[in-house]
C-alpha cells in the first residue's frame, strides 16, 4: 500500500544518512521508537523526537538499551510499526532482544550505526565490525535479515525495505549502518508518497478461538493478530507450540526453531540485494559492502586504469549471505578480494562459498577510518596474478 | 571534476552550516554531487571542527579528502593541522584576525578576510560562517551565486534570512575586490568552473 | 436406552451442569494449561484468583486487559490467564509493557511479575515507569527468593536467612520496594499477603481503576525453597505468620515498611495520588500546547 502522505517528505534534501534513515523509518508507517543516546546513532532518533509530534507519534527515551530493544516490541504488539537505533555497546546490550523478536517472531528493526570496537572503541569513527554480531549475536539458532547501505539516499530507501520485509518475514530486520555513512551528507530524494510501496502487517482475518500465533502459512511465517483484538493470545520467549504455549521438548523445539531458520532461508534469493558489474571477464571480484563499497569502487577503476580485469560485486543483503550470488562469481574468477573495515568477517563467509571455486583474499582494516584505495589496488593486483 | 575542501574552526563558528550550504548548493541547486562528512565527536563539541566536502560533475565514491584544493580556516589550531596537507597550488581561506599564515609554499593562493569582524558590524558575530561562504563564492567559480542563494534560503530560518544574505553579499564583495587586487591566474583549477559554467 | 447412550447423556448432563458448578473465575484462566507449575503451599496461584475476582469486578472488558510477565515462578502467571499476554524476557517486562500501553493507549496493562525480575535485574526500568507514572498496573509478587533457579538469594532476602547462595545467611541491606517506588514517584502503591486475600483482590481492582503508575507488593511463601530452609513451616504455617504478623496501616509511611525475618508486616494502600499526570495524558496536552493545534496520537497504525 502507499505510504501516508503525512509522513513523507516528498523533495530533494541534503541529507546525512542518520537523518535519512530517520525519514526512511516515518515513510515506512513507523509511529514509535524507543531509543538511547549512543553516538554516532543518535541523530537518527533526535531527528524522530522532533518529527513524531507532527504526524501523531512518539520518541521515548528509555532507561538502557535493554529497555528500548523492547519496548519497541511491546509496541509491535500493540499494533505499532516500531524500530529502536543504536551503536556498538549498545547493540550489544540488545542482543539478548533480538533472540526475543526472532523467537516471538515480532516484526521490527534495529538500526545499527557501527564504530570501532570492541567494548567502547571508538565512539565516533566508522567500523564494520558487528556483521557477525548481528547474525549471530544472540545466543541459540535463529536468522535475520540484514542490510548494508553506503550512502544517505540508500539509508532512507533500504529503512523501508527493512521496515517491508520485518513484516513479510515476521522477523527482526537490521539496518546496518557505519558511522562515515551515518554521518555523510548527500543528495537524497524522497519521492512522493503514493510512489513508496509500504507492506501492512499481515493481520489475520480468522476468528477468535480459530487463530493460531505460531500457526505458519504456506511461505512458512504466521499471521498476526494485536493485544485488545479479541484473540487473548499468548507469546514468550520459551520454545512454544502453535498456540504460544510452552512446550519444553526436543520434539517441539526442533520443529520451531527449524521454521524460524528455514522461513529466511528458503527466501534467501528473494531478499538477495547485490550491484554486480563487469565480472563477466573478470580475474578478480572485488566482494565489498557499506562505506568500504565506495573506497574499493575507486580501487577498481584505478585497477581498470592498469588495464586489470576487475569487477564487483556489492553485497547490500548481508544477511541472509547471498550465497548463490557469491557462489556464480567465483566460478569465474580467479580471487575474490573482500575489503572490510574489521579484522575478517564476512571475507569467512565468502571463503565457505567460493572454497574450491576461486581464492580469497581479505583487506582488514581495524576501524578509524576507511581503506586506503591503494590498499585494496594492492590486493587486486596481486589477486590477478 | 573533483574538488576537495575542507572548512576546519572551532565549535561555535558555525563550520559545519557552512560546509553544508556549499554543498546543498553544489547538490540541490547546480545539479552536480556532493559529500560532506564532518570530524565528530568529543573533540569537536565547542572544541576543534572540521568539515570535508567534496563536489564533483559525477557520483563520488571515496567519501574523504586526500589534498584538499580549497582550505578554508578559522582558527591558528585549524591551520597549523590541514594547511601542510593541501594541494600546493589550491586555494586557502583564512579568518584574518584568528590565523597568521606562515611556513607555505608559494604557490598556494592565500586570501584572507576579517569574517568575525564583518560579521559584528553587521550585527551578529554568527553570521561570519556565512561572510566565509560569499567570500568563497566570489573567489571561485564552482557553484554560481544564485545556487548559493537558493542554498542559503534552504539552510537558514526565514526571520534570520535577510541578515544571512547580507553577511553572504559582504563576503561577496571582499572576494571579489580580493581577486581582482591578487589578480588570480586564470588557470588555477581553483578559478575554473569544475562544471556548468555560469 | 443403551449403557453407552446413558452414559453419554449423564456426561452431557453434567457438562450442561457445569456452568453453574463451575468456578467463576474459571473464565479468565486457560484451564487446558492446568495443572500449573507452582509448589504445593506456593502463593501465586492465589494471587492469581484474586486478580481474576479484580478483573470481574473491575468490569473492565477483559479483551482490553494484557498481562505482561518476566521470568521466574510468577513470570508464568501470563501463560496461565485467559487475555492477551506476553511473556517477555527476564527484568524487562516494564518496558516491553510500556511499548505496548504507548502503541494502544485504550488497553490496560498488567505486568505481573516476581520480587527478583522486577526489583534486581529490572530494578532499572522499575523506577523509571514510575518515574514517568505511565498508566501501567505492576503486581510484584515478593516470595523474598529467587524461586525458579532455586532458592538463591535476592535484593528482598531479609537478613540472616539461608538461601542456596547465603548458606551462612544472609546479610546484605535489603530494598524496602514501596518506599523506593514511592520515591520515584508510583502514584499507586500497596502491599498485602497472600493471606489477605480479600483486602488484595479489592486493591487490585482499584488499581486497575487507578490511572497512573500502580504497584502492588504481595508477601508471598515459597515453602519449597525459603521457608523450609529457615526452618519456618509449610504454607498454613506462613499463612498464620502472615496473619498473625501483618499489621494493616492504611497510610503508612513507606519508609517504615522494612522487612525482617520474622518481624512484623505492614500492609495496606500506603500512596493514592491523583495529583500527577499521567504519562500520556500529559503528552497530549503537553504537545497539543507546544504544536499550537489537537496532538493527533495514534502510534497504532497497523
Amino acid at each position: 500500500m502507499p505510504a501516508d502522505p503525512k509522513a513523507v517528505l516528498t523533495g530533494v534534501h541534503f541529507l546525512n544518512g542518520d537523518v535519512a534513515c530517520c525519514e526512511g523509518a516515518l515513510a515506512a508507517g513507523a509511529r514509535f521508537a524507543a531509543g538511547y543516546p549512543i553516538t554516532p546513532s543518535t541523530e537518527i532518533v533526535e531527528r524522530f523526537a522532533s518529527r513524531a509530534p507532527e504526524v501523531g507519534g512518539v520518541f521515548i527515551q528509555m532507561e538502557d538499551e535493554l529497555a528500548a530493544s523492547i519496548a519497541l516490541q511491546g509496541a509491535v504488539w500493540g499494533g505499532a510499526k516500531s524500530f529502536t537505533v543504536t551503536s556498538g555497546p549498545g547493540f550489544s546490550l540488545m542482543m539478548e532482544h533480538v533472540g526475543y523478536a526472532a523467537m516471538t517472531e515480532t516484526p521490527c528493526v534495529f538500526v545499527d550505526v557501527q564504530r570501532g570496537g570492541p567494548s567502547t572503541g571508538l565512539p565516533t569513527l566508522p567500523a564494520q565490525g558487528d556483521m557477525m554480531q548481528a547474525r549471530w549475536g544472540s545466543h541459540g539458532d535463529y536468522e535475520v535479515i540484514a542490510l548494508c547501505p553506503n550512502s544517505p539516499q540508500e539509508c532512507f530507501d533500504l529503512t523501508i525495505k527493512c521496515f517491508n520485509w520485518a513484516e513479510d518475514y515476521r522477523n527482526p530486520v537490521v539496518l546496518l549502518m557505519d558511522e562515515c555513512v551515518g554521518h555523510m551528507t548527500e543528495k537524497v530524494v524522497i519521492p512522493p508518497a503514493e510512489q513508496i510501496d509500504v507492506t501492512p502487517r499481515h493481520l489475520t482475518d480468522k476468528r477468535p478461538g480459530d487463530y493460531l500465533p505460531f500457526k505458519p502459512c504456506d511461505n512458512l511465517v504466521p499471521e498476526m493478530a494485536h493485544a485488545g483484538d479479541g484473540y487473548r493470545f499468548h507469546i514468550t520467549g520459551v520454545t512454544h507450540d502453535e498456540r504460544g504455549y510452552l512446550a519444553v521438548t526436543s520434539q517441539a523445539q526442533d520443529k520451531l526453531v527449524r521454521r524460524l531458520c528455514d522461513k529466511i532461508r528458503s527466501a534467501a534469493d528473494q531478499l538477495t540485494l547485490v550491484e554486480e558489474e563487469g565480472t563477466e571477464d573478470a580475474d578478480v571480484v572485488v566482494v565489498s559492502y557499506g562505506i568500504t563499497s565506495r573506497v574499493a569502487e575507486r580501487a577498481i577503476r584505478m585497477a581498470r586504469e592498469r588495464g586489470l580485469k576487475v569487477g564487483k560485486l556489492r553485497l547490500i543483503t548481508i544477511w541472509p549471505f547471498p550465497e548463490n550470488r557469491v557462489r556464480a562469481v567465483a566460478r569465474r574468477v580467479k580471487t575474490l578480494v573482500v575489503p572490510e573495515l574489521n579484522l575478517g568477517q564476512m571475507v569467512y563467509e565468502v571463503e565457505r562459498v567460493a572454497g574450491g571455486l576461486a581464492r580469497t583474499v581479505g583487506v582488514t582494516h581495524a576501524g578509524g577510518g576507511v581503506h586506503r584505495p591503494e590498499d585494496i589496488l594492492a590486493a587486486i593486483v596481486e589477486g590477478a596474478q | 571534476m573533483l574538488t576537495e575542501i575542507r572548512f576546519a574552526g572551532f565549535g561555535g563558528q558555525g563550520i559545519l552550516l557552512a560546509a553544508n550550504i556549499v554543498g546543498k548548493a553544489a547538490a540541490l541547486f547546480q545539479g552536480g554531487h556532493a559529500t560532506l562528512t564532518q570530524s565528530y565527536g568529543p573533540e569537536a563539541r565547542g572544541g576543534a571542527s572540521s568539515a570535508q566536502l567534496l563536489i564533483s560533475d559525477e557520483p563520488i565514491l571515496y567519501p574523504y579528502t586526500t589534498q584538499e584544493d580549497i582550505l578554508v580556516v578559522l582558527s591558528q589550531e585549524a591551520f597549523a593541522k590541514f594547511a601542510p596537507g593541501m594541494k600546493p597550488t589550491g586555494l586557502l581561506i583564512v579568518e584574518e584576525e584568528l590565523v597568521r599564515v606562515s611556513d607555505l609554499p608559494p604557490t598556494v593562493h592565500v586570501f584572507s578576510i576579517p569574517a568575525t569582524r564583518l560579521a559584528e558590524e553587521l550585527g551578529k558575530r554568527v553570521v561570519l560562517n556565512v561572510v566565509i561562504v560569499g567570500f568563497l563564492a566570489a573567489l571561485t567559480h564552482i557553484i554560481t551565486k544564485e545556487a548559493y542563494l537558493e542554498a542559503l534560503k534552504a539552510s537558514v530560518p526565514k526571520a534570520l534570512l535577510d541578515l544571512n544574505l547580507r553577511a553572504f553579499e559582504k563576503g561577496y564583495a571582499c572576494g571579489l575586490s580580493a581577486r581582482q587586487r591578487e589578480a588570480l591566474p586564470e588557470e588555477t583549477a581553483v578559478s575554473e568552473p569544475a562544471w556548468s559554467e555560469p | 436406552m443403551s449403557d453407552n447412550l446413558m452414559l453419554e447423556n449423564a456426561a452431557l448432563q453434567v457438562e450442561e451442569a457445569l456452568p453453574e458448578s463451575m468456578n467463576p473465575v474459571e473464565p479468565f484462566l486457560r484451564s487446558e494449561r492446568i495443572p500449573h507449575i507452582w509448589c504445593p503451599g506456593c502463593g501465586i496461584g492465589t494471587t492469581v484468583n484474586c486478580f481474576a475476582r479484580a478483573v470481574m469486578d473491575s468490569k473492565l472488558d477483559p479483551n482490553k486487559i494484557a498481562v505482561v510477565s518476566g521470568i521466574g515462578c510468577s513470570g508464568r502467571v501470563a501463560g496461565y490467564v485467559n487475555l492477551d499476554s506476553f511473556h517477555t524476557t527476564h527484568g524487562r517486562a516494564i518496558p516491553f509493557a510500556t511499548g505496548l500501553k504507548l502503541a494502544n493507549p485504550e488497553l490496560t496493562v498488567v505486568v505481573y511479575s516476581g520480587d527478583g525480575d522486577l526489583a534486581s535485574i529490572g530494578g532499572n526500568h522499575l523506577i523509571h515507569a514510575a518515574r514517568r507514572n505511565l498508566d501501567i498496573k505492576v503486581i510484584c509478587v515478593n516470595n523474598l527468593i529467587y524461586a525458579m533457579t532455586g532458592g538463591q538469594s535476592a535484593a528482598t532476602t531479609p537478613e540472616s536467612c539461608t538461601t542456596a547462595t547465603s548458606p551462612y545467611g544472609t546479610f546484605e541491606p535489603t530494598l524496602n520496594l514501596p518506599h523506593l517506588l514511592e520515591a520515584a514517584g508510583a502514584t499507586f502503591i500497596a502491599r498485602w499477603t497472600t493471606y489477605h486475600v480479600m483486602q488484595l483482590a479489592k486493591t487490585m481492582k482499584e488499581a486497575l481503576l487507578h490511572k497512573g503508575f500502580s504497584f502492588i507488593e504481595i508477601i508471598s511463601p515459597c515453602p519449597t525453597l525459603f521457608q523450609r530452609r529457615n526452618q519456618m513451616g509449610d504454607g498454613l504455617e506462613t499463612m498464620k505468620f502472615y496473619k498473625e504478623h501483618g499489621k494493616t496501616k492504611h497510610g503508612a509511611d513507606t519508609a517504615s515498611l522494612d522487612m525482617t525475618k520474622s518481624g512484623d508486616i505492614i500492609i495496606g494502600k500506603f500512596v493514592e495520588k491523583k495529583d500527577r499526570p499521567e504519562y500520556i495524558d500529559h503528552m497530549r496536552e503537553y504537545y497539543t500546547q507546544k504544536l499550537g493545534r489537537p496532538f493527533e496520537y495514534q502510534v497504532k497504525t497497523c
